[in-house]
């Protein structure tokens, strides 16, 4: 690697050459502050629209500040970071910014997780030097985020994650100078726009100007209702992410102590969708096989590759944006869905509780599923399967509330007989986790065989797109994988262009899957936290007695006395679904 | 649901197709849509995503941004006031505020009864003429406050 000779602040340093202001000081120990600039190293996604000029240094010879974070460093710079010059112009900056911005920290949404706040902590702002007048904007409430771009800071992040990493396109920057701000087309309501509720926008958002829909008030008060049976499911990604929270280290697996929490909480069941990712398996993978069947045998009307359907993001994404292929993805529902339905049947009838005194929680990485549990097809007279949608943010926010000692919990086992699930569906929350959980039940479904290893290495990683052929005992089965809706948009094209050769692809809207989902805690652009809760959920895996699907006996049980057998007329009704064409484009009249 | 007739779309695309539906001639391609229609409703910001394969949010993005662009129609008799700086000192803001008195409209809106339109421009280069005033491509020259009334009764019948 070639270098190159700088100076920041008096010391001299190589640097490799080409490097940026920004990141050859943080290569060598020094911090520049940033505000606008995002960096998700292993998403290979740099933001740095040199907007908030909060990282601006002296460059010796140079008349005017530039931005650290989008100047190339070149052989002999001379770096000033500390000069008063420097300190009183980020200040200037950071005053004039929060000039603009409503001071309702205390009980703002993000109070202690904002990145405005802490800078202006950073810098020492105990004065506001500059009133002028403030951006008003009409608040907008969709089903899963809230818009208040009061408190926009213009870093236009979200921008970034909503056109390029996820290729959605339902926020721009609209009109300039001090009315700029960023909204959908016609400054719409998200709910009217292409927005898929992703919440991606809303994980890099720095302050409270996207947030997701909070539902702990009402949660709490159902918890206190005596006449109503309130069960809890919890998604695999929460287990992998909850802790941090509460200040454990990354990837710590907290499972028990979240079950604990949830009993301490007061909830009547504390099951798990683990469970329902079993039995998504069993309907994904007969799905599947069903029509590998057909095609190996020759049958053109078969629609192949299938697409996983547990992600709701995704599925708004294709029903807006590609609503030619609505018959390609499966039409198994979500495990958040299929928990549910079976909840409010098999189980109520099990405990002989009725369908309306029965509430559904589901805890979830995801802020999709707090539309998707709101959709009128998963509803039975207007009563939803799932009644509300906690985000793992709004998880600890309750256990917080509830003031228990989350470090002083004693582990718990979730309740029988919906807390009871294989390591396959563990593996549900990362990318390429849904696509061996089905490899792992439909190989054995296929080829009447044993699987010696259930560990398909292969169809794991970070990469963007990945592929991989598996031997079904002399079939190969081709396997595509993708995160990112961005990635997602290209396999579809593929697909819509002919190009696509593959049996079965899974599709997770966000970056890392589940893991990086909207609702998870916030990583403030460390893509490491990814990885280590990625592994965390392996490491589960591994840990479990029983790992595949079709083994889990609840899941045997629950179609031996109840469902039939997978894909049944009962099967259908509960557990699967349809989908829409939303891509509501304008009319074109013939006058 | 919004509707745009087939003759426009047919319109649209042919705009679109002339800059090869390129994604980085938006602008180009909304100057003639604009030349076209006389403003840029909804329908044909859309229409125009759909071909240049983008997103309608990036679309309004930029219609937004340029003050050149419009959404709201013009009226039959476009009005435009020189701001140029001759203009300026020889009194075009006292001029402008007569118009907007008289018709009860802002700068960039349109009458109720769709008859006048007003906005300002930036020197036509007849400042021997100022205050201009420029009514579709009438010239209206040395434009004195009483002159303002006179303008407007010529187009009211």
């Amino acid at each position: 690697m070639d270098t190159i000779n700088i100076t920041i602040d008096n010391k001299n340093f190589q640097v490799p050459k080409g490097s940026s202001i920004l990141d050859a000081a943080k290569s060598v120990g020094i911090n520049i502050p940033t505000l606008c600039y995002m960096h998700l190293h292993d998403l290979n996604t740099t933001h740095k629209p040199t907007g908030c000029r909060i990282c601006v240094v002296e460059v010796e010879g140079r008349k005017n500040l530039v931005p650290a974070c989008a100047t190339e460093c070149l052989p002999g710079m001379v770096i000033k970071n500390q000069t008063v010059r420097v300190l009183n112009s980020r200040k200037t900056v950071l005053e004039l910014i929060l000039s603009d911005h409503p001071a309702d920290c205390l009980t703002c949404p993000k109070n202690g997780d904002c990145d405005l706040q802490s800078m202006a902590q950073k810098m020492g702002i105990r004065h506001l030097h500059y009133q002028g007048e403030q951006s008003t904007y009409i608040k907008d409430r969709s089903p899963a985020i809230k818009r208040d771009m009061d408190k926009c800071i213009g870093c236009r992040r979200c921008l970034t994650m909503c056109n390029e990493v996820q290729t959605v396109g339902a926020l721009s920057a609209i009109n300039r100078g001090f009315m700029s701000v960023m909204a959908p087309p016609f400054q719409m309501n998200l709910e009217d726009s292409v927005c898929t509720y992703c919440g991606q926008c809303v994980a890099v958002c720095p302050t409270a100007a996207l947030t997701e829909i909070d539902h702990t008030a009402k949660v709490i008060r159902l918890l206190a209702d005596p006449t109503k049976t309130v069960v809890v499911q919890t998604a695999p990604a929460v287990r992998a992410a909850l802790g941090e929270e509460f200040g454990y280290a990354p990837g710590t697996l907290v499972t028990g102590k979240m079950t604990a929490a949830l009993k301490d909480l007061g909830f009547d069941y504390v099951f798990d969708t683990d469970f329902a990712a079993d039995l998504t398996i069993m309907e994904e993978g007969t799905e599947l096989l069903d029509r590998l069947t057909r095609h190996l045998n020759g049958d053109p009307t078969v629609k192949l590759p299938l697409l996983t359907s547990c992600c709701p993001g995704w599925v708004n994404f294709f029903e807006h944006q590609f609503p030619d292929m609505k018959d390609i993805p499966s039409t198994a529902r979500s495990p958040q869905q299929m928990f549910g339905a079976i909840a409010k049947t098999y189980f109520a009838e099990k405990i002989n509780v009725k369908r309306e005194d029965m509430i559904v929680v589901s805890v979830m990485p995801c802020l999709a599923k707090k539309y998707e549990c709101n959709r009128d097809e998963f509803k039975t007279d207007g009563n939803p399967d799932v009644d509300y949608v906690l985000s793992t943010r709004e998880l600890a926010r309750l256990i917080k509330q509830a003031s228990i000692d989350f470090d002083s919990l004693d582990p718990a086992e979730f309740d029988h007989p919906m807390g009871e699930s294989s390591g396959a569906s563990v593996i549900f929350g990362t990318t390429g986790g849904v696509i061996e959980a089905a490899v792992r039940t439909a190989y054995e479904v296929f080829t009447k065989k044993k699987l010696h290893k259930v560990d398909f290495e292969q169809l794991r990683g970070m990469e963007w797109i990945r592929e991989s052929t598996v031997d079904f005992d002399g079939t190969p089965i081709k396997i595509g994988i993708a995160h990112g809706l961005g990635n997602a948009r290209k396999l579809l094209q593929d697909i819509r262009d002919g190009k696509s050769h593959y049996h079965a692809i899974e599709i997770m809207a966000c970056p890392g899957g589940c893991i990086g989902g909207g609702g998870q805690p916030l990583h403030h652009g460390d893509s490491n936290i990814l990885l280590a809760r990625q592994k965390a959920l392996y490491s589960e895996d591994k840990s479990k007695v029983i790992r595949k699907s079709h083994e889990n006996p609840s899941i045997i049980k629950l179609y031996d006395e109840f469902l039939g057998k997978p894909m049944s007329v009962k099967a259908h009704h509960l557990l699967h679904t349809h989908y829409f064409d939303k891509s509501n484009h304008v009319e074109i009249t013939k006058e | 649901m919004l509707t745009i007739c087939e003759n426009n779309v047919a319109k649209i695309e042919a705009i679109c197709r002339e800059f090869n539906n390129d994604k980085g001639e938006l602008i180009n391609v909304l100057h003639q849509a604009q030349h076209t229609f006389g403003y840029l409703p909804e329908e044909v910001q859309e229409i125009i995503a759909l071909n240049l394969n983008t997103s309608l949010a990036h679309v309004y993005g930029v219609v937004s941004f340029y003050s050149f662009f419009t959404m709201i129609p013009k009226g039959d008799h476009p009005i435009n006031i020189c701001m140029g700086t001759a203009c300026y000192v020889r009194g075009a803001e006292k001029v402008l505020d007569e118009f907007k008195k008289l018709l009860n409209i802002q700068v960039g809106q349109t009458t109720a009864d769709e008859k006048f339109s007003l906005s300002s421009l930036r020197c036509v280069g007849a400042c021997g003429l100022a205050p201009v005033v420029l009514v579709g491509d009438k010239v209206y020259g040395r434009v004195t406050l009483d002159g303002v009334q006179e303008i407007l009764d010529e187009y009211k019948s």
